[in-house]
């Protein structure tokens, strides 16, 4: 006798919960062997509305978060994904049908890339910001802060790594981030958001949104309340015309990347998605 | 006569030694341009000074060409230490012919000679003093060994700084060991073309600057050209949204130093007498023509009176007049253009129900002057509130609580600056810490200093000048390993240069050997 199994419903993920599409529609996700495996949601304009507004109510708290919290949060999701390590090294293998063992150094790498970024958290500043010999009696100081709502479409020809690679640095200095899957590989992202939603990173600070790229992706770079915009995973998108949309509110843009080493650790991933700021306080005895 | 009547105290035009006629620098050299002629002309009286050249499509072409020549064959192959060496000369020439520099700045902007003369000049030789010493510290600039320079620069600068805004561009980008052209503002080119003949004195290899003058359409030739790898622009956020969607998808890098409506922050407890002398620096200093000045006032409820009647007494004893006069505190509007844009902004405030008021003070016959303009009871949602006036005109609001005034602040599409004046550090860190702006001046306002980035948040901009992060603007990190690093390194302005296009023609050269008088030293 063997057992029926329970199939996992894939929904969205915005504001900390996991709502259908509010169009209604959804896509069929099938295994390489064109076996069917799940009804991903097919996101629309309005839900990526949503995210971006749930974004924007998280940046208080998490860029008013401070570092040493945000790294521990961020190392909690890869001690989360570690115990989940299993599931997602099947459902890699299942989704992009590769090996059990290509599958799990794809999870590996992503649980050590959370580690790597949660401990540049309270970092990054003291490398990135300076104090400033000004010729006068003055405190001054150059720090960076989180940019603001960040936009990203993942690398797409992986199921997490990609994803992981994309949202990690963003997260690091406080930004909250609306992310588009991979068009071909969603389930993981949402098995992740699962992970994000029980691991202390408060609702709304990550959102994901499965579906075409190609559709939403315009809205997002055109919507004036994201700050910047990561097109790592836009490569096969018309990314020129994404980056004319988001001039008009002058946006930050990351270009895409493409191959393996998309969005490899790097410490300019972090910065890319800060503002130096530079204060200026007057010294006097009186 | 009152203890507020001066004698007149002009500063003597004698220092000058000022051609007709100014060709553009190109390749060491002054060259004609191929465009028709303008003049540049003097806000204060509306005299023309000199004829300038303008450059068209093939003069930039020139420029690029001479640019890309100077990068290939010399400073790009130069020794850090030595391109420090060419910086620290400029500084010095900068220092020795600094009044020269700050007569020829008021004349052509209008600003007031003590501005000119204590600020601006002083800050250009510190800002090639300071990038001078980076030039051969490149490892140490934040990007990892042996960063590589970008190559050909294009730098459009605004006519409110027409000297500082040139330093801010040229010394870092030569620091970093780009080649430079340059395109000062149509209405201030004059500064611009005597440090021309500064870079002369200095011998700077030809090609590795050239300043090419002209009106929009020569900076927009200039920043689309193909050869360029770097924009640089400080202007209007209209333009550098403009520029932004034109190098979209190209492998030009971009700074964008745009524009802002800065909140100056007034706390009960601040001290009065300094906070006042804060906000008529912030908006009043450079006729308003400042990107971040402090034009939207945000005073606490419970001493809006107090603060305006102490703010209309002061402005009453400031002294609008000739730039030139060591008295004047408030000089001409740079142009006729800028002037109908501020009347036109600030009668929108009447309409819109503000009260204003204006420093009663005499009007010169000719030339373009606005009187410093204060108005009361703005709402958040008029345009005096919203959009850059560019002006000597402040918008007073208020607020109740801490929290108040940081929305009230950050309620704007800009990012550039702020100011907070209270007596209680704690509350200066928290106000400042929540501040959406590149620069927070804290019981000051207004200051700028090499060793400090500056620039804005949102839609004031993106990218930094000053510092080491100005620095990190003009530089790519060494090409290893990682696929980001080397994309951005895979592009090399070396490889570029096949296409460069060389000289169409051989054209006349004036040869303009700088004059050096004897009144200069």
């Amino acid at each position: 006798m063997t057992r029926l199994a329970v199939p996992k419903t894939y929904k969205l993920y915005i504001g900390g919960k996991f709502p259908r599409s509010e169009s209604g529609r959804t896509y069929e996700v099938s295994a390489p062997d064109g076996r069917f495996l799940a009804n991903a949601a097919l996101a629309s304009r309005k839900d990526a509305r949503d995210a971006v507004v749930a974004a924007r109510a998280a940046v208080s708290g998490w860029a008013g978060a401070t570092a040493y919290n945000r790294g521990q949060v961020l190392y909690r999701i890869a001690e989360l994904l570690e115990g989940r390590r299993a599931q997602f090294v099947s459902e890699i293998e299942e989704t992009e049908g590769v090996s059990r063992a290509v599958a799990a150094a794809q999870v590996d790498e992503a649980i050590d890339r959370w580690v790597w970024y949660a401990g540049w958290a309270d970092k990054f500043a003291q490398v990135a910001g300076n104090a400033n010999p000004v010729a006068g009696p003055y405190f001054n100081l150059s720090v960076p802060e989180p940019t603001g709502v960040v936009a990203i479409v993942a690398p797409q020809d992986s199921s997490l790594l990609g994803l992981v690679s994309a949202v990690a640095p963003a997260l690091v200095a406080g930004n909250p981030v609306v992310v588009v899957a991979s068009e071909r590989f969603p389930l993981s992202a949402i098995s992740l958001a699962e992970v994000l939603a029980t691991s202390d990173v408060p609702g709304g600070v990550v959102n994901v949104l499965t579906g075409s790229p190609a559709e939403i992706a315009p809205w997002l770079a055109s919507h004036a309340d994201v700050n910047a915009i990561d097109l790592v995973g836009a490569g096969a998108l018309d990314w020129i015309a994404l980056e004319i949309d988001a001039a008009d509110t002058l946006k930050r843009v990351l270009r895409p990347e493409n191959g393996p080493d998309a969005a490899a650790p790097a410490l300019g991933r972090i910065q890319a998605f800060t503002e130096t700021k530079t204060v200026w306080h007057t010294k006097s005895l009186r | 006569m009152s203890f507020l009547d001066y004698a007149p105290a002009p500063e003597s035009r004698a220092i000058l030694s000022l051609r007709d006629s100014y060709g553009l620098f190109i390749d060491g050299e002054f060259v004609d341009g191929r465009g028709a002629a303008f003049q540049t002309i003097s806000p204060a009286s509306e005299e023309r000074i000199a004829m300038i050249a303008n450059a068209n499509e093939a003069d930039v072409a020139d420029a690029v060409a001479a640019a890309r020549r100077a990068y290939d064959r010399v400073w790009s192959k130069m020794s850090g230490r030595d391109r420090g060496k060419y910086l620290f000369r400029i500084a010095r020439l900068v220092q020795e012919r600094a009044r020269e520099l700050a007569v020829a700045e008021s004349l052509d902007n209008g600003k007031p000679i003590k501005e000119s003369r204590d600020v601006d000049v002083p800050l250009v030789a510190a800002w090639f003093f300071y990038y001078a010493g980076w030039a051969d510290k490149l490892d140490h600039a934040g990007l990892g060994a042996d960063p590589r320079s970008l190559g050909v620069a294009a730098q459009v600068i605004p006519w409110n700084f027409p000297l500082l805004m040139l330093a801010w561009k040229i010394a870092p980008a030569l620091a970093a060991g780009n080649t430079v052209v340059l395109k000062p503002a149509e209405t201030t080119p004059l500064t611009a073309l005597i440090f021309a003949e500064i870079l002369q004195q200095a011998e700077l290899p030809p090609g590795v600057v050239n300043i090419i003058t002209g009106a929009g359409d020569t900076g927009a030739a200039l920043v689309a050209h193909e050869g360029v790898d770097k924009v640089a622009f400080t202007g209007s956020t209209a333009v550098g949204r403009a520029i932004a969607k034109q190098i979209a998808g190209t492998d030009k890098k971009a700074t964008l130093e745009l524009g802002g409506k800065a909140a100056n922050i007034v706390f009960d407890d601040a001290p009065i007498d300094q906070a006042i002398e804060g906000i008529v620096n912030g908006i009043f200093f450079n006729q308003g023509h400042v990107c971040c000045a402090g034009s939207r006032l945000l005073v606490q409820e419970s001493i809006h009176d107090e603060v305006v009647d102490r703010l209309k007494t002061r402005l009453s004893t400031l002294r609008l007049g000739d730039p030139l006069d060591k008295n004047t505190d408030i000089g001409a509007i740079n142009s006729r253009e800028q002037l109908d844009r501020i009347r036109a902004l600030s009668d929108v405030g009447v309409e819109e129900g503000a009260e204003r008021w204006s420093a009663p003070c005499e009007i010169p016959e000719n030339g373009f002057w606005y009187a410093p303009t204060i108005f009361t009871g703005v709402q958040t949602s008029s345009r005096i509130a919203r959009e850059e006036i560019f002006g000597p005109v402040l918008s007073v609001l208020t607020f109740r609580t801490p929290q108040e005034a940081i929305a009230k602040a950050n309620n704007t599409p800009y990012g550039l600056s702020a100011g907070i004046w209270t007596d209680k550090g704690s509350r200066i860190l928290a106000v400042a810490d929540q501040l959406r702006a590149g620069v927070i001046w804290a019981n000051t306002f207004n200051r700028f200093d090499p060793a400090a980035p500056f620039g804005g948040y949102k839609e004031s901009g993106y990218g930094r000048e000053g510092g080491r992060h100005g620095l990190a603007a003009y530089l790519a990190p060494a090409p290893i390993g990682q696929a980001a690093v080397a994309r951005s390194a895979a592009k090399p302005a070396i490889t570029a240069d096949a296409s460069a296009p060389e000289p169409t023609a051989k054209r006349t050269r004036r040869t303009q050997k700088a004059t050096t008088k004897g009144s200069k030293r």
